[in-house]
């Protein structure tokens, strides 16, 4: 057959088409579909007043992330709400016959790490979320991106999503990453290239010499960040570092039935000839360490950077939004970042909580003292990272040093389960969000790579890895 | 949901960019598992200060804006977070529409199902609406959705997009979910056809 060429994300979406009718959008199947606690309630209750069941429970999984507590699991949950919240989700998935890993469960996690480490996440799948970090998944191939509470109601009842076509782009890295630059440095300084609504309205396919040479891991914290450059998803073509990651995970495919998808996977990258909408490229060889300084991912810079000025942006709307953000975070136009002192360093979330997140942190730790003064929170993603660490004594590195070794959650990513910044403290902060109030209100966030946070948390203040020998 | 109908409102000034969904409602008031009572909370940190008191600086505070229902924000308006909190929000404030240079994709998608009109327009009206509200804070804006057009103080007209399912739903009231539920026997179809990635049970 001599078809048109199509993009990864074009075959995919055409193969979870149930049905288009002329004027609407298209009926797209949902392949597997991830709850957690804070965004799931007010669809249960739907489904309850509509007098509706789950349609597919099976392509259903749900855990708790969000707003639990990161101290000992033993330990009784002493905010009200959120323990109601965490009760609530056992009530639902209960009656409504859905698997939750539950607190104590040793698959628990932040529903991003879990996906993949889990197997549950494969190359072609369609992947949905009550959440904008879904893109994560997009790493293995799949097509995942997050939406809203309605959206999940649509999914727990018809196992579908309505939606309009996204158009493509193809964002293409190649080089070689430099000493001390590590995954997180590439989508921070994509980020800051194309803007935090750059990507809106585009899936983004990853591809070049610097993505087929990251790990999964790494590409899970490019894909991750999609969201924040305004793309819904993110995507990364399947090649043998994905099948190699696959490969005996509890919930992939096993004996022929392995063989028979690892074929289906082969045929997914895109076809030769085949065009995107728009194009991105970055040089993987240029980037250094990343930082944010301001108060949305997309006002990144190299570490060693200074501080923009707003009076030397012409429009007055964008020379306002500056000046605001640079007023929260306390910070003067053209100032350097480095050597300016921090209080609490967060290491963890669905974008870099993994097992090679916490071993770079280590590498930086291991010896060294944490700085006086500064708190340092490490926070594995899941159970499965915390036991690997655990087994890999990398949690004695971090008492070691004097940073605290956590139960799994997002925790200060969204301060939503009591670990957050007092007001006015600084973070260096492995997380994807610098928003005002994110890590807690009046707290100030500077986002960077477990290897930047990890010299901050030694020394006490901004540094690039790099100095540190 | 109610269905969406022709109205004239004053206008509330927002005039930044990126303005994400932590500040349209902070993830602390996400512990609520009811979508109703948000609105008190819309914008918390910048309409409050840290003992709670209305800072009246913001433009919620303002007198001549308690029963606007439109906003004017810069671009990309509701990045960031999927929470579906934000236009609940919103809605609960009051506020039926958002103008804006353009929206992140989730934000009006969650928009769009709770009767909250994302109206993008092109730079150049929104800088000439700006202007108009900023010198007669008093002044209205007309929204119909039916034919599509903003009706600015000065008595210009501007036309904005919205998808012909979108507009349907809101105009009848109708929700999305009862439309996806006529297509079970569709779904069963793929289904069959296609049997299952993943089961997780």
């Amino acid at each position: 057959m001599n078809e048109r060429p199509r993009v990864l994300f074009e075959k995919i979406w055409d193969a979870h088409i149930v049905s288009h009718d002329r004027g609407s959008p298209a009926v797209l199947y949902i392949d597997l579909h991830l709850v957690h606690e804070v965004t799931s309630p007010q669809a249960f209750s739907g489904l309850r007043d509509r007098g509706l069941k789950v349609r597919r429970p099976d392509k259903t999984i749900a855990t708790v992330d969000h707003s639990i507590p990161t101290y000992d699991r033993s330990l009784p949950i002493m905010d009200a709400q959120a323990a109601r919240q965490i009760v609530q989700l056992e009530e639902n998935c209960a009656e409504f016959g859905i698997p939750l890993f539950t607190g104590s469960d040793d698959r628990q996690g932040i529903v991003h790490v879990i996906g993949p480490e889990l197997g549950l996440t494969q190359p072609g799948m369609t992947i949905v979320c009550g959440d904008s970090h879904t893109a994560t998944h997009g790493a293995l191939g799949a097509l995942a991106f997050g939406i809203g509470t309605s959206e999940l109601e649509m999914v727990l009842a018809t196992q579908c999503l309505l939606q309009n076509r996204p158009k493509t782009a193809e964002v293409r890295i190649d080089g070689r990453l430099g000493p001390g630059v590590a995954p997180k440095d590439i989508i921070l300084a994509l980020i800051a290239q194309i803007g935090v609504g750059g990507g809106t309205g585009h899936v983004l396919e990853y591809t070049g010499s610097a993505i087929r040479s990251l790990s999964m891991e790494g590409r899970m914290t490019v894909c991750n960040m999609s969201i924040e450059g305004g793309a819904r998803a993110g995507m990364v073509a399947p090649d043998e570092t994905t099948f190699e990651y696959l490969s005996r995970r509890p919930f992939a495919p096993k004996g022929a039935a392995w063989d028979a998808a690892l074929a289906r996977w082969r045929a997914l990258p895109s076809d030769e000839g085949a065009e995107y909408d728009m194009q991105v490229t970055l040089d993987a060889a240029a980037l250094e360490p990343m930082i944010t300084y301001g108060t949305n991912p997309g006002m990144g810079m190299p570490v060693t950077g200074r501080v923009p000025e707003p009076a030397q942006l012409a429009d007055p709307v964008q020379r306002r939004s500056l000046e605001k953000a640079l007023a929260y975070m306390g910070l003067n136009p053209g100032e350097a970042l480095i050597g300016r002192p921090v209080d609490v360093v967060f290491i963890g979330s669905c974008t870099n909580g993994r097992i090679s997140d916490l071993r770079s942190a280590a590498g930086v730790l291991k010896g060294r003292k944490v700085a006086e003064g500064v708190r340092v929170m490490v926070v594995p993603g899941s159970h499965q990272v915390k036991a690997q660490a655990e087994a890999e004594r990398l949690h004695e590195v971090f008492r070691e040093a004097g940073a605290e070794w956590r139960e799994p959650g997002c925790s200060m990513c969204i301060a939503m389960n009591g670990d957050q910044l007092a007001p006015g403290q600084y973070a260096v902060s492995t997380s994807n969000r610098n928003f005002e109030g994110r890590q807690g209100p009046g707290g100030r966030t500077f986002l960077a790579s477990p290897l930047t946070a990890a010299a901050a948390a030694v020394t006490g203040v901004v540094t690039d890895v790099r100095t540190l020998g | 949901m109610e269905p969406f109908t022709t109205f004239t409102s004053r206008v509330v000034l927002l005039p930044m960019d990126n303005v994400d969904t932590d500040q349209i409602i902070p993830a602390r008031f996400l512990k609520a598992t009811d979508k109703l009572g948000l609105g008190a909370n819309l914008f918390c940190d910048w309409r409050y200060d840290a003992d709670g008191a209305p800072r009246s600086d913001f433009v919620l505070n303002r007198t001549e804006v308690q029963g606007a229902q439109v906003l004017l924000a810069g671009d990309n308006f509701g990045c960031g977070s999927s929470r579906e909190h934000a236009p609940w929000a919103l809605v609960g404030w009051g506020l039926r529409a958002v103008i804006s240079t353009s929206f992140a994709d989730i934000f009006r998608n969650n928009a769009l199902k709770n009767g909250l009109l994302p109206i993008a327009v092109d730079a150049e009206t929104h800088r000439r609406l700006l202007a108009q509200i900023e010198d007669n804070p008093a002044a209205e804006v007309t929204v119909n959705l039916e034919q599509q057009t903003l009706r600015l103080p000065d008595g210009s007209t501007a036309t904005f997009p919205v998808d012909s399912f979108s507009k349907h739903c809101l105009l009848e009231g109708v929700d999305e979910l009862g439309y996806m539920l006529q297509h079970s026997r569709q779904i069963a179809a793929y289904e069959a056809r296609h049997g299952d990635m993943v089961r997780t049970k």
